[in-house]
């Protein structure tokens, strides 16, 4: 399905996809980029965006965004995950930058946006905490001004590729008094500051994506709150938006419906009564794409004409995570016995994996993808979003 | 139906509850999933001790007559604790095929070791193109004098890195997918021709797949009978498997329950929430009628009532489904920490899904289901 394109839309969906063909890095076509690859491997692509100008297409044209409409924004996004590049690091690029373009002040933009651009500086996310998931706003760590500096002393927790980053975005508390979303203040931390520990979380599927970050007693200068304190929840909230939108993830789970057909071909013989059953159940999930990724384009068409979709958003990451899931489960069922089997993670080139090529990472993406119901606010609280702020209940 | 268990099978059933409680915790097991060879030696020493390894074998052989039924109770406590150590492979399925079809010699060279804890075995079945099909078969056997050579390959053997005999399933004649001609035969895991290549499955034991060049082999029952045999044996892992689940589903079921009390939300604990309320009933519910259909098919194992292949896919698809659904929500229910290696919630999880695949997966059995009724 495609949005009914302009001449000129047309054309610029040409060039972003023979500019991907001719210049995404071979060295990032990996089993799975999202655990396969090292940190300066994947930051090849951000820097060939960054060079070309496009590593930003949310931001506005004066901070270094491409100045693109939305329509131009949705096909640059449609082809870049039709073509399967691993997206830029959304915590930095998507999440903390137009926080920062948005609420922060001069010193701040000119110091972090350039930086974000380049790839120079890596972001992580410092939300939850472990008693504060769903229930954001009662993060408890704590930031005490000192003179010109905060003390920050906390716990924070599922922090995606915390052993990467350069800085972490911080919800932290700067009034106890009053009621939670109130106290809450939005501090950026240098992750190389005294008292900053990472401490790695290994998932069921073997890998290592998520941290605990401890925080104790690290001094942080004021000129690294943005905005105003205890002003952080507004801002915080703003992210989440931001969040949500790209959740529906029709590229994502396009390919792998492609790539789940070639496997069931391969697999099961077409005399095989269980080869009919996959293709009903193929077909079933591809028609829930299809519904949802008509949905995305009406909502486009209507964000192009200046219409605010709201907390519709939450319906792309309920409705684009169980689809994934869906297929992820799928998958691993098609590989028969090779289901039984995954890839011992780091990966390395002595770990053998028996079966098929193609059935190497079905273990580990099915057990993995049992996350996106649950992260970014789970599939409960979203539905608790749409029935209070769409069905008024 | 409920099961009256007898004093014997009670006792069985807290003996087992009382050694997983002291010598099986998760650290415990966690460590031996870690160590070298990823299982316990000395554990499968202690369950050969307290005879768990003799309690389903006739006592004709050598066992404590206990029939599926003490396997239903060793399996239920096994999938509570996680146990990795290969009940299954060894004693339900290898002994099960042994005893079924071993001639009289073959039965007193191969059951006591079983019995006694010095021998592990694993069931070589599956090749690359088998996926859940006995019959599929590419492997072949011929005979030399007394004894038969085999050639293949076979692929994702559970437990075979651990295993001192395999049992091969191998082509004596008739095509690829011809069921008559597949015969089984006891193979030498060392033996001349016999290479494994390792690796770690999804729920933390291993497998290998394993190419066999000109391997010596003896044949274990007639030539051509290899998939009816594989067929039976099939129902009685089944019978064993779905009580792992079931096992499983309880600490689940009790563990997300426990959760749902203790963490707190928006002020209140998340099990007050109505949504999640219900969805802990319908697990619940999934948990009652797992147990019940696990009993219902042990109970026919027990007995060796007619019909019984038909009631073991129905109940390998029921309970597989039931699992699946609990092993979803629980992982769902605790959030973050479900996904995470260090709670068991997790390995439950992976656990589930091997089980679920192990023999064929739901989807598969329910259409066994429905097309042995049409065929009846």
């Amino acid at each position: 399905m495609e949005l009914a394109l302009s001449a000129e839309d047309a054309a610029f969906r040409d060039e972003v996809r023979a500019f991907i063909a001719d210049n995404y890095p071979a060295e990032m076509r990996v089993p799975n980029p999202e655990t396969d690859l090292t940190k300066e491997q994947s930051l090849l692509w951000h820097r060939i965006l960054h060079k070309k100008g496009w590593i930003a297409p949310l931001w506005p044209k004066e901070y270094g965004g491409p100045g693109w409409t939305v329509t131009q924004r949705f096909i640059f996004e449609q082809e870049t995950s039709r073509a399967g590049t691993l997206p830029p690091l959304a915590f930095s690029v998507t999440m903390v930058a137009p926080v920062i373009y948005t609420f922060g002040n001069e010193a701040q933009k000119k110091k972090f946006l350039p930086r974000i651009l380049s790839g120079e500086d890596w972001w992580c996310q410092g939300y939850s905490e472990p008693g504060s998931g769903s229930d954001l706003a009662t993060v408890r760590t704590k930031a005490v001004r000192e003179g010109d500096h905060y003390v920050v002393n906390g716990h924070k927790t599922w922090t995606t590729l915390a052993q990467h980053a350069d800085w972490i975005f911080c919800l932290v508390r700067t009034d106890p008094n009053v009621k939670p979303q109130s106290g809450i203040s939005f501090l950026l931390i240098d992750m190389k500051s005294p008292g900053v520990t990472v401490r790695p979380i290994i998932t069921i599927d073997g890998s290592h994506e998520v941290n605990d970050v401890f925080l104790e007693n690290v001094r942080v200068p004021v000129e690294n709150l943005v905005g105003e304190e205890n002003k952080g929840w507004t801002y915080a909230k703003f992210l989440l938006g931001n969040e949500r939108t790209s959740m529906a993830g029709i590229g994502r789970s396009t390919r792998y419906l492609r790539k789940l057909k070639q496997i069931v071909k391969a697999e099961i013989p077409a005399d095989d009564p269980a080869h009919l059953e996959f293709l009903r159940d193929i077909a079933r999930v591809e028609l829930d794409v299809l519904a949802l990724e008509a949905t995305e384009l009406r909502v486009v068409a209507q964000m192009a004409r200046g219409i605010d979709p709201g907390p519709a958003a939450s319906l792309f990451k309920i409705r684009g995570t169980e689809i994934f899931q869906d297929i992820t489960e799928l998958t691993h069922r098609a590989i028969g016995n090779y289901g039984l089997a995954i890839r011992e993670h780091p990966v390395s080139a002595n770990c053998f994996m028996p079966g098929p090529d193609y059935g190497h990472t079905a273990s580990e993406k099915y057990l993995n993808a049992r996350k996106l119901s649950i992260y970014g606010g789970s599939n409960e609280i979203q539905r608790n979003i749409i029935a209070k702020a769409v069905l008024g209940l | 139906m409920d099961i009256q268990f007898t004093e014997e099978q009670e006792l069985l059933r807290s003996s087992v509850q009382r050694l997983l409680r002291d010598q099986y915790d998760f650290e415990a097991r966690r460590k031996i999933v870690a160590s070298e060879e990823g299982f316990s030696r000395t554990r499968w020493k202690v369950f050969a001790e307290l005879g768990l390894l003799a309690a389903p074998f006739s006592e004709d052989a050598g066992g404590l007559g206990g029939g599926p039924l003490s396997t239903m109770i060793v399996m239920q406590e096994f999938g509570r604790h996680l146990v990795v150590e290969p009940f299954v492979e060894t004693v339900v399925l290898a002994g099960g095929l042994i005893e079924r079809l071993g001639t009289s010699e073959q039965k007193q060279g191969f059951i006591p070791g079983i019995i006694d804890g010095s021998r592990i075995w694993a069931l070589a079945w599956t090749e690359r193109a088998s996926r859940f099909d006995f019959a599929n078969v590419a492997t072949k056997a011929r005979r030399e004098g007394g004894d038969y050579v085999l050639s293949g390959e076979k692929t994702m053997v559970m437990a075979a890195p651990w295993a001192d005999h395999l049992i091969v399933s191998a082509r004596t004649a008739g095509d690829n997918r011809d069921r008559g001609g597949v015969s089984l035969f006891v193979v030498e895991r060392h033996a001349a021709g016999v290479n494994l290549q390792s690796f770690k499955s999804i729920d933390g034991r291993r497998a290998a797949e394993i190419s066999l060049r000109e391997v010596r082999g003896q044949l274990l029952g007639a030539e051509g009978e290899g998939v009816a045999a594989l067929e039976t044996c099939r129902d009685r892992a089944i019978g064993a498997l779905c009580a792992e689940v079931v096992g499983a589903i309880g600490e689940l079921n009790a563990a997300t329950l426990d959760y749902s009390k203790t963490r707190k939300q928006f002020g209140t604990t998340i099990g007050s929430f109505q949504v999640l309320q219900h969805r802990m009933v319908d697990m619940f519910i999934a948990h009652q009628e797992a147990l019940s259909l696990m009993q219902h098919l042990n109970l026919s194992l027990n007995a060796g009532d007619s019909g019984l292949s038909r009631l073991a896919s129905g109940a390998k698809s029921k309970i597989g489904y039931a699992g699946k659904f609990v092993a979803d929500q629980a992982v769902q229910l605790h959030g973050g920490m479900g996904m995470t290696d260090e709670l068991n919630v997790g390995h439950y999880f992976k656990r589930i899904s091997s089980i679920n695949i192990q023999f064929g997966d739901p989807a598969f059995h329910v259409l066994r289901y429905a097309q042995l009724d049409a065929a009846a």
